[in-house]
């Protein structure tokens, strides 16, 4: 019994970092952008598609694919924020902020199903199937991979976000968009370069996500709902947070799951329902802002 | 009661407010919507009728509580999914059969209103980003119990009582129920929207602390908005499964339920009582042609981008852009007086005249 624990333990770390690469985009965009951005798990599932065609049509390794993922990814973020969030003013723009990301989930998602079907997919590695023997306990290869891989893609996040001048710039339109302008930062560049990197991370998340589930082109809610909870217990726009929250939340599923399989999800929203009761900001969370 | 408050007339006085074009157009679409089964008796047609009206009954629904008090509820599907599960369970359990099940429909509201008041307690405390993420996450838990409690029939779902009604006019019973359910809550909706309560409602939409500084009883205020949303819409869901005759955890439960009733309000206009009425309209029998005439892939790439470019072009809806595009017509580019939404009447929008609202 105390094996099966430690076990769950340490697989909930291990995928816990892999839900922290997807939902750092997710904080950030949040933290900086002021939306919920109801399009990352679909775009999510666009990154791990987009790595299943690489190494499926052009045979390159899942880890030397982000190279070209990544970027594209990017690319995708700043456009979708330039074309339809960037025209959105006045008091009614954080819902919808909301519901233009909703339709744009949609159209991915409806792409997503013309180009390939809704077969469940899965990506394929060597390091996929193979685990590797560690005092006693059997880790896949994969998660190790994921988990290391989530773990520079924070670092790098972090020395971003405090170590450049695009950094402060990002970190001052967080605490106060107005002033930010009026010191002369240029805020829907930074808006645009954030959604874009935000997205781009999820580029990464979405690989590891597509290498350790299957997936189709309906994971995507799922998905949303479990990275709203971890953002949110978090607190809104802390990356630390993501991170704390990925590993409580998905080791907290994986230690119900030895006992009752068909709650453990449960479990994961009800325990965001209390953390919330006591501690409305979340974990890492600012106080919230005055106006509703 | 305040002094400088002025109390809206009373009784059927209130209907002086709408204007005799605007009573004789409300009483005209009321006409053409008894008459429309005997119109087009076919059951495609009613078919689309039902389906639409249930939605405008939901979408108004929504609207009384998010439209009003700013709040978006993304959770509206638990309300709805409830009440198709309690009568599905009450109708098995009681052995209730054939047409005596429209009995039951009050049931339906008493578990949304049960299940808004814990609801609301837990989610309403929380502001904004956090309320909607809230939702959503009770939404899940309400999905997963359908799932995995054995008195809901797991992922097989429930059936409704089998109704001995004659295939060319099954709909129309269901028509005219829809119907009522529609004209009940959007008269509703009007109501309150002309009230005190309405407007303490929007009050905290504007500015929730300035509001309860104010003296609304912000909490009340919009839990009761909320409980009675959460049972118009379990009513509906209820109507909804006896038509379809049966409900299962994705159906009941769906989050393509919550957006598409979102959708609705927003796309007719946010906190105005005929938007989500024009929303629904427009989406839920397009929807359904969409799904009818193309492979289901193609109308979600449709919707969404019907959607971003509604969003583009009358980003506040189209009720108050198409009203203030009228305006200006008739004032002939004259300076307008600047109202918020043109469809209702004229009456203090602005929080600080609702002082002492303690009622």
């Amino acid at each position: 019994m105390a094996r099966e624990i430690y076990q769950a333990i340490v697989d909930g770390i291990l995928v816990g970092g892999v839900y922290a690469l997807m939902a750092v985009g997710l904080t950030l965009i949040f933290g900086v952008l002021d939306i919920i951005n109801i399009a990352q798990g679909i775009m999510v599932i666009l990154g791990a598609y987009l790595s299943y065609e690489l190494a499926a049509r052009l045979h390159i390794d899942l880890f030397l694919g982000l190279l070209v993922t990544v970027p594209a990814m990017f690319v995708i973020g700043v456009v979708i924020q330039w074309a339809f969030i960037r025209p959105l003013r006045g008091r009614e723009r954080t819902s919808m902020t909301l519901l233009v990301s909703y339709a744009v989930a949609l159209i991915i998602e409806g792409i997503l199903y013309e180009a390939f079907g809704a077969d469940d997919r899965q990506l394929t590695a060597s390091y996929v199937t193979s685990s590797v023997h560690v005092f006693g306990f059997y880790l896949s290869y994969i998660y190790l991979y994921g988990f290391a891989l989530a773990l520079a893609l924070i670092a790098a996040l972090y020395i971003l976000l405090y170590r450049t001048k695009f950094g402060r710039s990002v970190r001052a339109t967080m605490q106060d968009e107005t002033a930010a302008r009026l010191v002369g930062i240029n805020i829907n560049r930074v808006a645009a370069v954030t959604y874009g990197i935000g997205v781009a991370v999820t580029a990464a998340g979405g690989m590891v996500f597509g290498a350790t589930n299957a997936f189709d082109p309906n994971s995507g809610y799922d998905l949303i709902s479990r990275l709203l909870a971890i953002v949110i217990l978090g607190g809104l726009g802390s990356i630390g947070g993501a991170l704390a929250a990925s590993i409580f939340m998905l080791t907290l599923e994986s230690l119900v799951d030895i006992w009752q399989p068909t709650w453990a999800i449960v479990v994961f929203y009800a325990a965001l329902v209390l953390v919330l009761l006591i501690r409305p900001t979340g974990f890492l969370g600012r106080k919230a802002v005055r106006a509703q | 009661m305040s002094e400088d408050y002025v109390e809206g007339p009373k009784g059927l006085e209130r209907l002086r407010g709408l204007g005799g074009v605007q009573l004789a157009f409300v009483i005209a679409l009321l006409a053409v919507a008894v008459a429309f089964p005997v119109l087009f008796p076919s059951p495609v047609a009613t078919n689309y009728g039902v389906y639409a009206l249930i939605f405008v009954a939901v979408a108004s629904a929504w609207n009384v509580f998010s439209g009003f008090s700013g709040y978006i509820s993304l959770g509206h599907a638990v309300f709805f999914g409830s009440g198709a599960y309690t009568l599905g369970i009450a109708a098995r359990d009681w052995h209730v059969t054939g047409v005596g099940v429209f009995a039951l429909l009050p049931l339906a509201a008493v578990a949304g209103a049960l299940i808004a008041v814990p609801f609301g307690l837990v989610a309403l405390r929380v502001r904004r980003h956090t309320f909607i993420v809230i939702t959503i996450a009770v939404f899940f838990i309400f999905q997963l119990m359908a799932y995995n409690f054995s008195f809901t029939g797991g992922s097989t779902g429930l059936d409704a009582p089998f109704l001995p009604w004659a295939a060319q006019t099954y709909n129309n019973p269901f028509y005219y129920i829809a119907l009522a359910c529609a004209a009940g809550t959007i008269a509703l909706a009007w109501l309150i929207r002309r009230s005190r309560f309405g407007l303490q409602l929007r009050a905290i939409r504007d500015d929730e602390d300035r509001a309860r500084g104010l003296g609304v009883h912000a909490m009340r205020v919009k839990l009761t908005a909320f409980v009675l949303s959460g049972a118009i819409t379990g009513l509906v869901g209820a109507v909804w499964f006896f038509y379809l005759t049966q409900v299962q955890p994705p159906s009941g439960f769906d989050p393509l339920f919550d957006l598409s009733v979102v959708l609705m309000a927003f796309l007719g206009g946010l906190g105005t009582v005929s938007g989500p009425v024009l929303g629904a309209l427009i989406i839920e029998p397009g929807q359904l042609y969409l799904t009818a005439n193309t492979n289901g892939y193609v109308s979600e790439i449709l919707l969404g981008s019907l959607f971003l470019v509604a969003v583009l072009l009358v980003p506040r809806g189209i009720i108050p852009t198409g009203g203030e595009y009228i305006r200006r017509l008739t004032t002939r580019g004259r300076a307008a007086i600047p109202a918020a939404v043109p469809a209702a009447p004229p009456q203090p929008s602005d929080p600080a005249h609702v002082p002492e609202a303690r009622g």
